[in-house]
């Protein structure tokens, strides 16, 4: 095993070129750099050194429905998209409301190795809406869970929602809202307007979703709390957030790369593969969303990656499952609809897809490329531009809209705590990156 | 023509193209022997996932007089959960070998999804599917509608200049849906007349006109046609009207408006008709009333477009 890494001539998301020197698991070293022995070096020329990416957002399906994916597969998906962290969603089964869950999660996470999977617990036991989950057990547990989110389903009770944004402020938690008001949205199948009325899909009207946000910025408002609300998807809720946050409610909010880049129109196939939750939106919706990730309303971009098997989407509209497989594709797709357009700089990636998302999880240390940080690195090659294939695919589900569709920038290298995840576009062998993990955490026991 | 899945495709030529077969299928009806040899050796499969008997009988009536050998599958239940795929059955049909799938669906999109997938070769003929479009009824509409302006001068000619007024329930109507694309493109004029609660969301970006008042459209509109939808009962646990009586005194066609309307229009309905709900049994047995005509018209139609779908060389097969 190779414990030293120099990364030449490496791109840093401010503009200016660097080396960067890898060992027992931290970065060591930033400038130019003679290549220690026995390093192994990674010519870095033309690809963009982020900080290790952080998905506050992905479903890893286990426990319960390993069928779609794994905290192994998931991890390995993370890693091929440049994540060194993800946010392990609740709707598990059994849901992840109780510390032995997230404790089970967060194990699977550290024998596989490729990322730190931080598990998100349920606000409401059993995602039920009726009673809390047990909070404080959980972030007192080893997981030390700090976001909780019912996501999947809204946290619809108003009382329940504005008990839970006062509990988690105990623990220096936060709540991530799925903003769905569910009478509006009962049997909903797509963004509500004429094409839903067209192809007869029951319409999610976009105030579902502005109503629950601009309730919960008032309740977080009046106790004080911190609040996330996850997927905006309309041009509605970017105004509802941006006037909360001129009000100076303690309000982040995240856009997935989907809602970035698609709209409504391809629900024309009747594909699946375009279900998701919430739905793809209007042209309007999507520029009203990039135009706030430039300005800094919405604070992080998240995938929502959300695998299903196949048959789950091979089949008519009404019956297939929500949602999109993302971690792969995330950066592709960020550069295609917001560095391309000129509307953010990688700095501003390193802040959407790093630093911010660290931040509002809790997860200390992440989000910079530095000297004596952990030696979370994502190596990207934004000169590239291809058809987006399933072979581009880690995880155990294909469920991905962009298969077929063109997009640029690709991850080339990945590295986490110091060793790789991803080389030279590869994902790196399950046996070798647990070995690489099992290494890492012995030498800190001996530190 | 390759499948039949909407109207919202068919060019003005296609469309009259389909009308005027039926022209032809509708004389070879008067025959004493009604069948023809047309699609013999083809196998035919209804495709039911939802209970419609006027429909089906109407297909399997269409696809027997063309002799064609027609496999009745009836499907409740349809989801992945509920028993086999849409997948799996496409898959059976088209090992079965099935030239043609006539499929009523209650999932908008079902038939584009059979179409447009690998699973089955076979010709697809969308029969009603969810709130989307039930092409085959449109045409028939507007072949009826067309019977009645030109008589036996109809082949060749659209609806130009004609007034229709699609009334009742059409946010949940395929029907409706299906007849405005149509007469749109034969140049018809259509007034969707309904309580916004039963509008389509959007619906203003149509090429419709959108009434909520029944009174003003016949008395300043004079349409020549006046179409009833169907009411379910249902729809008032969900809030679209409050109660059968409010809906019947300001959205159903009674005796009193049926009397001051143009004695030279006509009125329609799909079928099954709530007599007393949306249709008085004045109007509905009037001499105006097209009801039993579409019947009748709608195996003709449905002649026709089997006809066109799997009649010799089938395109791309």
């Amino acid at each position: 095993m190779i414990d030293t890494i120099l990364i030449t001539g490496a791109t840093l998301p401010g503009g200016s070129q660097s080396d960067i020197l890898v060992a027992g698991g931290v970065i060591r070293e930033l400038g130019s750099i003679a290549a220690p022995a026995g390093s192994r070096r990674i010519d870095a020329a033309g690809l963009v050194a982020l900080p290790g990416l952080v998905d506050l957002h992905t479903h890893l399906r286990e426990p319960g429905f390993e069928q779609s994916e794994t905290v192994l597969t998931g991890s390995q998906a993370a890693a091929a998209g440049g994540f060194t962290s993800i946010f392990a969603m609740a709707n598990t089964l059994p849901v992840a409301d109780t510390a032995g869950v997230v404790e089970q999660v967060l194990s699977l996470g550290q024998q596989a190795g490729y990322a730190t999977v931080r598990p998100i617990g349920a606000v409401t036991r059993g995602l039920l809406g009726e009673q809390l989950s047990e909070i404080g057990a959980m972030a007192h547990s080893r997981a030390a869970v700090r976001v909780f989110s019912d996501d999947g389903k809204c946290v619809h009770d108003s009382l329940l929602m504005r008990r839970a944004l006062e509990y988690v402020s105990s623990f220096d938690g936060v709540i991530a809202q799925h903003a769905q008001d569910p009478r509006l949205t009962e049997a909903a199948q797509m963004n509500e307007g004429s094409l839903s009325s067209e192809l007869g899909l029951k319409g999610w009207p976009a105030v579902a979703e502005e109503s629950i946000i601009a309730r919960d910025v008032l309740l977080a408002e009046h106790v004080g709390a911190r609040l996330h609300i996850c997927h905006l998807s309309t041009a509605g809720s970017v105004e509802v957030i941006r006037w909360a946050k001129a009000r100076g409610i303690r309000v982040t909010a995240e856009a997935t790369p989907h809602h970035l880049l698609l709209t409504e129109d391809l629900v024309r196939s009747y594909d699946a593969r375009y279900k998701v939750n919430p739905p793809l939106r209007r042209d309007e919706d999507v520029l009203a969303l990039r135009a706030a990730i430039a300005d800094g309303t919405i604070d992080i971009i998240a995938t929502d990656h959300a695998p299903h098997p196949s048959e789950s989407k091979e089949c008519e509209w009404d019956s297939a499952a929500f949602g999109m497989v993302g971690l792969e594709s995330a950066l592709s797709v960020v550069q295609t609809a917001l560095v391309d357009t000129n509307l953010v700089g990688w700095n501003d990636v390193a802040r959407l897809l790093s630093a911010t998302p660290a931040a509002i999880g809790g997860l200390i240390g992440a989000g910079a490329i530095r000297a004596g940080a952990a030696a979370d690195i994502t190596l990207h090659d934004p000169s590239t531009s291809s058809v987006f294939d399933v072979t581009d695919l880690a995880g155990k589900s294909v469920n991905s809209p962009y298969l077929g569709r063109q997009l640029s920038g690709s991850v080339r290298y990945t590295l986490h705590n110091g060793y790789l995840t991803l080389d030279d576009g590869l994902v790196v062998p399950a046996e070798v990156v647990a070995a690489s993990a099992r290494a890492g955490s012995q030498m800190e026991m001996g530190e | 023509m390759r499948h039949l899945l909407s109207t919202k495709n068919l060019s003005r030529d296609e469309a009259i193209l389909l009308l005027d077969i039926a022209e032809d299928m509708s004389d070879t009806q008067l025959r004493e022997v009604k069948k023809l040899p047309t699609l013999r050796g083809k196998t035919v499969v209804n495709l039911f996932f939802e209970d419609s008997t006027r429909t089906r009988v109407s297909f399997e009536a269409a696809a027997k007089r063309l002799s064609a050998d027609v496999i009745n599958f009836s499907a409740k239940g349809s989801s992945v959960s509920k028993g086999e795929s849409l997948k799996d059955t496409a898959q059976t049909l088209a090992a079965i070998g099935a030239d043609g799938v006539i499929i009523r669906h209650a999932a908008s999109g079902a038939p584009q999804r059979l179409a447009e997938s690998r699973w089955i070769d076979a010709g697809i003929l969308n029969a009603g599917d969810g709130t989307h479009e039930h092409p085959t009824q449109a045409l028939l509409d507007a072949f009826t509608m067309r019977r009645r302006i030109h008589g036996d001068a109809s082949r060749g000619k659209d609806l130009d200049g004609i007034s229709v007024a699609i009334v009742g329930d059409i946010t949940h109507s395929r029907v409706a849906r299906s007849n405005l694309w149509l007469l749109r493109t034969l140049g018809a004029h259509v007034t969707f007349v309904a309580p916004a609660t039963l509008i389509p969301f959007g619906a203003a970006e149509w090429p419709a006109t959108i009434s909520y008042d029944l009174d003003q459209t016949l008395s300043e509109g004079r349409p020549d046609v006046v179409m009833l939808l169907r009411i379910q009962a249902e729809r008032m646990d969900a809030a679209f009207f409050p109660n059968e009586r409010e809906y019947s005194r300001w959205w159903g066609l009674d005796d009193e408006r049926f009397a001051a309307m143009r004695s030279d229009s006509i009125v329609m309905h799909p079928g099954p008709m709530n007599r007393g709900l949306e249709i008085s049994s004045t109007a509905a047995d009037s001499a105006q009333s097209t009801v039993l005509e579409q019947v009748t018209n709608g195996v003709s139609v449905r002649m026709a477009a089997l006809y066109m779908l799997l009649a010799g060389e089938r395109e791309g097969a």
